[in-house]
């Protein structure tokens, strides 16, 4: 009944991790595997098609595709999972603290928090840009800031749910402290969901980011970014489509394995595993 | 008897009174952020002489102290006005958001009547055979939705469909044939997610004793389906449907750059990339408002959808 029940089979999932293996490989060596520099220009190879020379073709300033797709999986493996990161550990303290502390100040906080939910991602996310600049810290940044509200949700949600465990209760009896009780009895037991959100929250981030610098207003050029180069190739749309086809399904197929395998640790993590509105 | 009707009343109420804060907040926190960013609008013009900038500065009262261009925001704001546009001289930020929120709207709507018709279509026929093949392409399906950015779809779609087929135009908004394509595309990944949505909450009450009782005593599938799943398995749906809605709004500023539509979200953009203060306010300020309205739209049917909210007059979150 969950959303990845038909890819129990793990054959999907299997296929899905060796490609973001792949991918984050190629993002760790990517000076040693591209054959060109990514932002050298070549005036007289102006939007070739794939050769022998250059394997994906060549842009409108005649960079190399493959060099650039190479790159860009860099920017877009960094971003993904160090905003994950960040939104998570944040994530985690806000979460701990409306639902550990409760009371008013628990209805506090998830009264700030709901604003920030109510507000869509992507707004708040360009918001943040102008403010935070649109190098690739700021954007993980601004990423960050919007995804942790999921977590904390979670979170919270969790601590109230064990609050009353019995367990708890014993520990408390042995005069443990608060931080004892959060590290050693509460974190533990959501390590499962919190994996599950960690593997939501990459390719969320990476999604946001290549839609804004497809549109102009993500990572500023000449940062090889696919959605950047997406957003290139959407001028030559009509004569040169494989300069936009490239990065686009290199996005597509990273984000795709990311849910695959994020839906496949949700089988298996994630004993009561519901569908969240906001991945 | 009154207690149908109070709570519904009192849930209004409590909603309008709790909207106010956060639209207070919604247009604070845009000011603050737009005053925190680096570098003046007027910086990119290198070439401006000083006196010059200070002039065009003060005539848009920026070399006032910020306290003072908090107030005399907040109180335009008051009477609906929203500004000058820095950009375009000559149209203040309401009459650019009067002529160009209606075309997101229709957008919005159309895309909208799209995901709920798709969305709930798939799931009642995944949930019809659990495991079948509709099951299992709608799930694929769902899958992929999630993972296309959207500009990936529409770039599928002006491919396929404009250029090669022909059958709808590839830009521009000049008639019904011109929503197609963009509704589509907006449309695509949220009716996936409506669509497992669905599922789940079918597949959720057909599991259900009273459900399996019914089907014991021998009543017919269809009155099943009608009056026990569907009847306890929609609502939970329609919670999800109000940011939705929002979301198709305010999130179709990369289809309306794709397509070339003239909606505010394109406006939006511009104005980000221009550094037009004003409008990138006037603008949030406006989907917060879209985003408050359509999750009370929400709220009451969700009310009026599950006669449990109704009377004991709690939230439909």
């Amino acid at each position: 009944m969950r959303a990845g029940t038909a890819f129990r089979g793990h054959h999907l999932a299997l296929i899905s991790g060796t490609i973001l293996g792949a991918i984050a490989l190629a993002a760790l060596f990517a000076p040693w595997l591209a054959p060109y520099p990514f932002d050298a220009q070549d005036p007289s190879r102006l939007l070739q098609s794939p050769s022998l020379d250059h394997w994906l073709g060549t842009d409108r300033l005649g960079r190399d595709l493959l060099s650039r797709l190479i790159y860009g999986a860099r920017i877009s493996m960094t971003l993904g999972v160090v905003t994950a990161l960040i939104a998570t550990a944040f994530g985690i303290a806000y979460g701990m603290a409306a639902g550990y502390l409760g009371g008013r100040t628990d209805n506090l906080l998830m009264r700030l928090l709901e604003v920030v939910y109510a507000l869509p991602d992507l707004l708040l996310i360009i918001l943040l840009t102008i403010v935070l600049g649109r190098g690739l810290t700021g954007m993980i940044a601004a990423l960050s800031l919007v995804s942790w509200v999921t977590v904390a949700r979670l979170v919270r949600g969790e601590v109230l749910r064990l609050q009353s465990a019995e367990y708890l209760d014993a520990a408390r009896a042995l005069g443990a402290s608060h931080l004892r009780i959060i590290i050693r009895h509460l974190l533990p037991m959501m390590v499962g969901p919190l994996l599950v959100t960690l593997s939501f929250r990459i390719p969320a981030a990476i999604l946001a980011e290549s839609t804004l610098s497809f549109v102009g207003i993500g990572l500023a050029p000449p940062t090889p970014s696919w959605g950047g180069m997406a957003s290139d190739g959407w001028a030559a749309l009509r004569f040169y489509p494989h300069v936009i086809i490239v990065p686009s399904l290199a996005i597509a197929v990273t984000i795709f394995a990311f849910n695959v395998l994020g839906d496949y640790l949700n089988d298996r993590l994630n004993p009561r595993a519901v569908v969240s509105v906001k991945r | 008897m009154r207690r149908h009707v109070a709570p519904a009343v009192a849930l209004i109420i409590d909603r309008l009174l709790w909207s106010v804060p956060v639209l207070w907040l919604v247009a604070t926190m845009t000011f603050i952020l737009l005053h925190l960013a680096p570098g003046g609008p007027f910086d990119q013009e290198k070439l401006l002489p000083p006196e010059i900038k200070a002039n065009v500065e003060a005539k848009y009262h920026l070399d006032e102290p910020v306290a003072g261009q908090y107030a005399r925001y907040l109180g335009q704001l008051l009477h609906g006005d929203l500004g000058p546009s820095y950009k375009y001289a000559d149209r203040n930020v309401s009459a650019i958001i009067a002529d160009t929120f209606p075309v997101s709207m229709q957008l919005g709507a159309a895309a909208f009547a799209l995901t709920v018709f798709l969305g709930l279509a798939g799931g009642i026929l995944a949930a019809w055979r659990p495991g079948s093949w509709i099951d299992r392409t709608s799930l694929l399906l769902a899958t992929l939705g999630v993972s296309f950015p959207s500009f990936v779809v529409g770039i599928v779609l002006i491919l396929v469909l404009a250029h090669e087929a022909h059958w709808f135009p590839p830009a521009l908004w000049e008639g019904p044939r011109y929503i197609v394509l963009p509704a589509l595309t907006l449309a695509l990944a949220p009716a996936a997610y409506v669509a497992r949505l669905t599922r789940t909450s079918l597949l959720e009450v057909a599991a259900q004793e009273y459900v399996r009782v019914g089907r014991a005593k021998g009543l017919p599938p269809g009155v099943i389906w009608l009056s026990y799943l569907l009847k306890a398995g929609l609502p939970p749906v329609v919670t999800v449907l109000g940011p939705m809605l929002a979301a198709l709004v305010t999130g179709s500023f990369i289809v309306e750059y794709l397509f070339s539509i003239p909606g505010m979200g394109r406006f939006f953009i511009t104005a980000v990339t221009n550094r037009d203060y004003p409008l990138i306010m006037g603008v949030t300020v406006v989907y917060a408002v879209v985003i408050v309205a359509a999750n009370l739209a929400v709220d009451l049917c969700y009310g009026w959808l599950d006669p449990r909210i109704r009377t004991s007059g709690g939230r439909g979150r």
